[in-house]
């Protein structure tokens, strides 16, 4: 492959995720338009279209495809969605510079952390889907918050405490996960 | 925006003639070919009017080498020489596989398994190929013409080694690979399509050798996988396996010869299949040092024995099911496919599992097969009613070594198909001008605990102090699941040069030895199928570039048409030169002429698309 090829890229249908999608930039999006155009634009720049076609259009088609999997990936999920939201405001939500939490939120957050390994150390599987359960509810609170910060408001310092939340979440969500698949692997 | 034809004008088929392409299901106990005729796909019997080809290898004294029922018949004859569930072998190591109760010379090497046979030392590559021959000549013989090429299923959950080690296999077998399609995906396309099915399906996959559970979402002929799991190590055979141990139990038999093994498992075989209709099955045989075995198997001891290896497919099930974010009550319906799934036991667990009744009304040894071919079909640029697309997923993680053998994951599992992902490294020494990067495959935290896939050498890394490098590595994987790795250093713009050393592969020179031996061709053969190649790419060019022109010409200046043309011109002149490599220096010339016509194409398609208009409508 030569080494230029990517200044080529079909990038004139966007210049940011929302765009390639047609969206408009805003955390409250129609995900089932969002899926319709992932299908439009799959259906057009898979490479299963472009089995027989030359290796310029070969490319074409890998690095749409795969440029579309990632943005749909990011646009999908409540917590990557805002962050790239952000991202478009130039603020960076998490980054090693940036990671003050509110007093009442790390309480929390220890205490999630305490019932998750409590409930590891007992090898309750039913208590860790409470848990996964109790994070559901967290997300959505703060999923509705976001949106009302960064869709009405243009609130983007408390979206961005508020992403940061989100995003903390969504890895308790995981550790949780993997605890009871370890639980299920040792059964 | 329809597949661009490729058919050379006057030399090859004409523009809408069917294109002769298969979908081969490349089983661990038996193999099948398929193939779309008139709309329908339909298995392609052998001269027997046999659909099913055992997956079993002979190599006979004579030198030739047996395949199917015949090599199936002389597995308790000729233990050493008749490779049977050769798939369980691909791209792994000795280590990786429980051997004890094989009957074959498996010789020490670093790499993948290898097979001592009077053949000669045979890797399972090789193995593989021999079925894949079989199934592409039966396919030639009954639609008369030469094939564009296959679609191979893998199970889902076969890492990037395995997949690499079917390719290769039918690299050897002489076949184009169009695709590696998923088990599971392809029998959901099968049933999806021949049920018009709409909404969220579980494929519950189990084999000979190998166990998928894809769960797909389902809509108007886009099959998207959401999440894949599974154990490429179980599966019927373990049945067999543990009726084996049964029996050597029941009847206080020693550890036995390598032709009572087999005699045994067959034995094992036969009563696990009765069983499905039957309260009990009778054991009997005739061991090589004539002890007499007779033994009555109860469906209740079958059960008793085997219940925990069904229990041990839930595992996957279930993480299948959180990694979609889904509940059981979501669920629309559960296919049922593979041999192993005709026995009451699965049947009953699975349902009770996902509380309803499963989707049964298929052929679980075909439907893989019979989906294969319909994705052939499309993919060989075969108009058919069904706009098809499927959208499958990455089954393990992708991950590099990091400080202190932990693992950083790069690409996630289940990520959906093509992904890429950029990683930056540097250097740590001042002049450093190589590094090595190691990835793996697999869920754990330590590099040790992971599947290893190739270590990746990074050279010409532009001398610069300890730390100011900065080089870009990108991993891809492309819609087989195979993984490739390009890097680059970003300050410099120099592309670092990388030499790929896989851990279960064969080597690019192995392959080529091995495809000289298999074909012995002469050096004027190879140069005459060489040329042939390099003008059939050239005629494709041709043609794909001629149709692009003629539909979105305006797309482009006449400037960029005209150095098109140039380009077009120069190469149908080289192609009747005797020249390949000019010929394929050619080929990339114009590849390079259109780059910026195939941008441009690309995104007028998508707006289209995304503009609510198909083509037909702009055609109108």
């Amino acid at each position: 492959m030569s080494s230029n090829l990517s200044s080529n890229l079909a990038l004139s249908l966007g210049s940011n995720h929302f765009e390639l999608f047609s969206l408009s930039p805003k955390f409250n999006i129609e995900l089932a338009t969002l899926e319709s155009n992932f299908r439009k634009i799959q259906s057009e720049s898979h490479p299963d279209r472009f089995v027989s076609a030359s290796s310029a259009e070969k490319l074409q088609s890998m690095q749409l495809a795969t440029l579309a999997n990632e943005a749909y990936q990011i646009l999908k999920n409540p917590a990557n969605r805002s962050k790239y939201l952000l991202e478009l405001q130039g603020i960076v939500a998490i980054s090693e510079t940036n990671t003050a939490m509110p007093l009442d939120f790390l309480m929390r957050q220890m205490e999630w952390r305490e019932s998750l390994e409590d409930a590891k150390a007992a090898k309750d599987i039913n208590a860790l889907e409470n848990l996964l359960r109790e994070m559901q509810q967290e997300a959505k609170l703060l999923q509705s918050e976001i949106a009302l910060l960064i869709d009405h408001k243009q609130d983007y310092i408390n979206a961005t405490d508020a992403t940061r939340k989100l995003i903390f979440i969504d890895k308790v969500y995981t550790d949780i996960n993997k605890a009871i698949e370890q639980l299920e692997v040792n059964l | 925006m329809a597949l661009l034809q490729i058919s050379e004008p006057g030399m090859g088929a004409a523009p809408h003639q069917h294109k002769l392409a298969i979908g081969i299901d490349l089983g661990t106990t038996n193999s099948l070919v398929a193939t779309v005729r008139s709309g329908l796909s339909n298995v392609i019997n052998d001269e027997h009017g046999y659909s099913l080809l055992p997956s079993v290898v002979h190599y006979l004294e004579n030198g030739h080498v047996e395949v199917g029922f015949n090599a199936q018949k002389q597995q308790n004859i000729d233990p050493h020489n008749t490779i049977v569930s050769a798939k369980r072998f691909m791209g792994r190591g000795l280590k990786d596989l429980d051997v004890s109760h094989l009957p074959y010379l498996f010789s020490e090497t670093s790499g993948m398994v290898q097979i001592e046979t009077r053949a000669g030392i045979k890797s399972p590559v090789e193995i593989s190929s021999e079925i894949l021959k079989v199934l592409k000549t039966r396919a030639e013989h009954a639609l008369g013409g030469e094939l564009v090429g296959a679609v191979i299923t893998v199970p889902a959950y076969f890492d990037d080694a395995q997949r690499q080690a079917t390719k290769d296999a039918a690299r050897l077998a002489g076949i184009n690979v169009l695709r590696l399609l998923n088990e599971p995906t392809a029998a959901a396309v099968a049933y999806g399509l021949d049920n018009a099915s709409e909404g969220i399906y579980v494929i519950y996959d189990l084999g000979g050798g190998t166990f998928d559970v894809s769960i797909l979402k389902l809509s108007k002929g886009v099959f998207e996988v959401l999440a894949t799991n599974g154990d490429s190590a179980l599966g019927g055979d373990d049945f067999d396996h543990r009726i084996f141990c049964w029996i050597l139990e029941s009847a206080k038999l020693t550890p036995r010869n390598a032709h009572d093994t087999r005699l045994l498992l067959s034995k094992a075989r036969e009563a696990k299949e009765w069983l499905t209709e039957h309260a009990e099955a009778n054991i009997s045989c005739l061991l090589s040092d004539g002890e007499f075995v007779n033994l009555t198997l109860t469906t209740h001891e079958f059960i008793a024995f085997t219940a925990n290896l069904v229990q041990k497919t839930l595992s996957p099930t279930r993480k299948a099911m959180r990694d979609a974010e889904l509940s059981i009550e979501e669920i629309n319906g559960v296919v049922m496919v593979g041999g192993a799934t005709r026995m009451p036991l699965v049947r009953k667990i699975v349902a009770e599992y996902f509380k309803q009744t499963l989707l049964t009304n298929l052929d679980p040894d075909k439907v893989v097969a019979l989906g294969a071919a319909i994705q052939a079909n499309v993919l060989a640029g075969n108009k058919s009613d069904e706009d098809l697309l499927l959208l499958d997923v990455i089954p393990l993680s992708l991950g590099l070594e990091t400080y202190g053998g932990l693992t950083e994951r790069v690409i996630h599992r289940n990520s959906t198909l093509p992904v890429a992902r950029a990683q930056e490294f540097t250097t740590y020494k001042d002049g450093q001008t190589a590094m090595s990067i190691y990835v793996v495959q697999g869920e754990r935290e330590l590099v040790s605990d992971c599947r290893s896939l190739a270590r990746f050498e990074l050279r010409g890394i532009p001398p610069m102090v300890a730390g100011a490098a900065r080089i870009r590595v990108t991993f891809t994987v492309d819609a087989d699941g195979l993984l490739s790795v390009s890097a680059r250093e970003t300050s410099t713009n120099v592309e670092a040069h990388i030499a790929v050393k896989p851990s279960y592969g064969l080597s690019e020179d192995e392959i080529t030895n091995m495809l000289k031996t298999s074909f012995n061709s002469a050096e004027a053969d190879k140069k005459a199928r060489m040329l042939a190649e390099a003008r059939v790419a050239a005629g494709a060019i041709l043609e794909a570039v001629t149709m692009a022109l003629a539909t979105d010409s305006t797309l482009i200046s006449s400037e960029e048409i005209q150095a098109i043309e140039a380009e077009m011109q120069r190469l149908a002149i080289i192609k009747e030169t005797q020249d390949d490599d000019a010929i394929h220096k050619a080929v990339e010339a114009l590849n390079y002429a259109t780059e910026a016509f195939a941008a441009a194409r690309m995104n007028a398609s998508v707006s289209r698309a995304l503009s609510g208009k198909n083509l037909e409508d702009i055609n109108l």
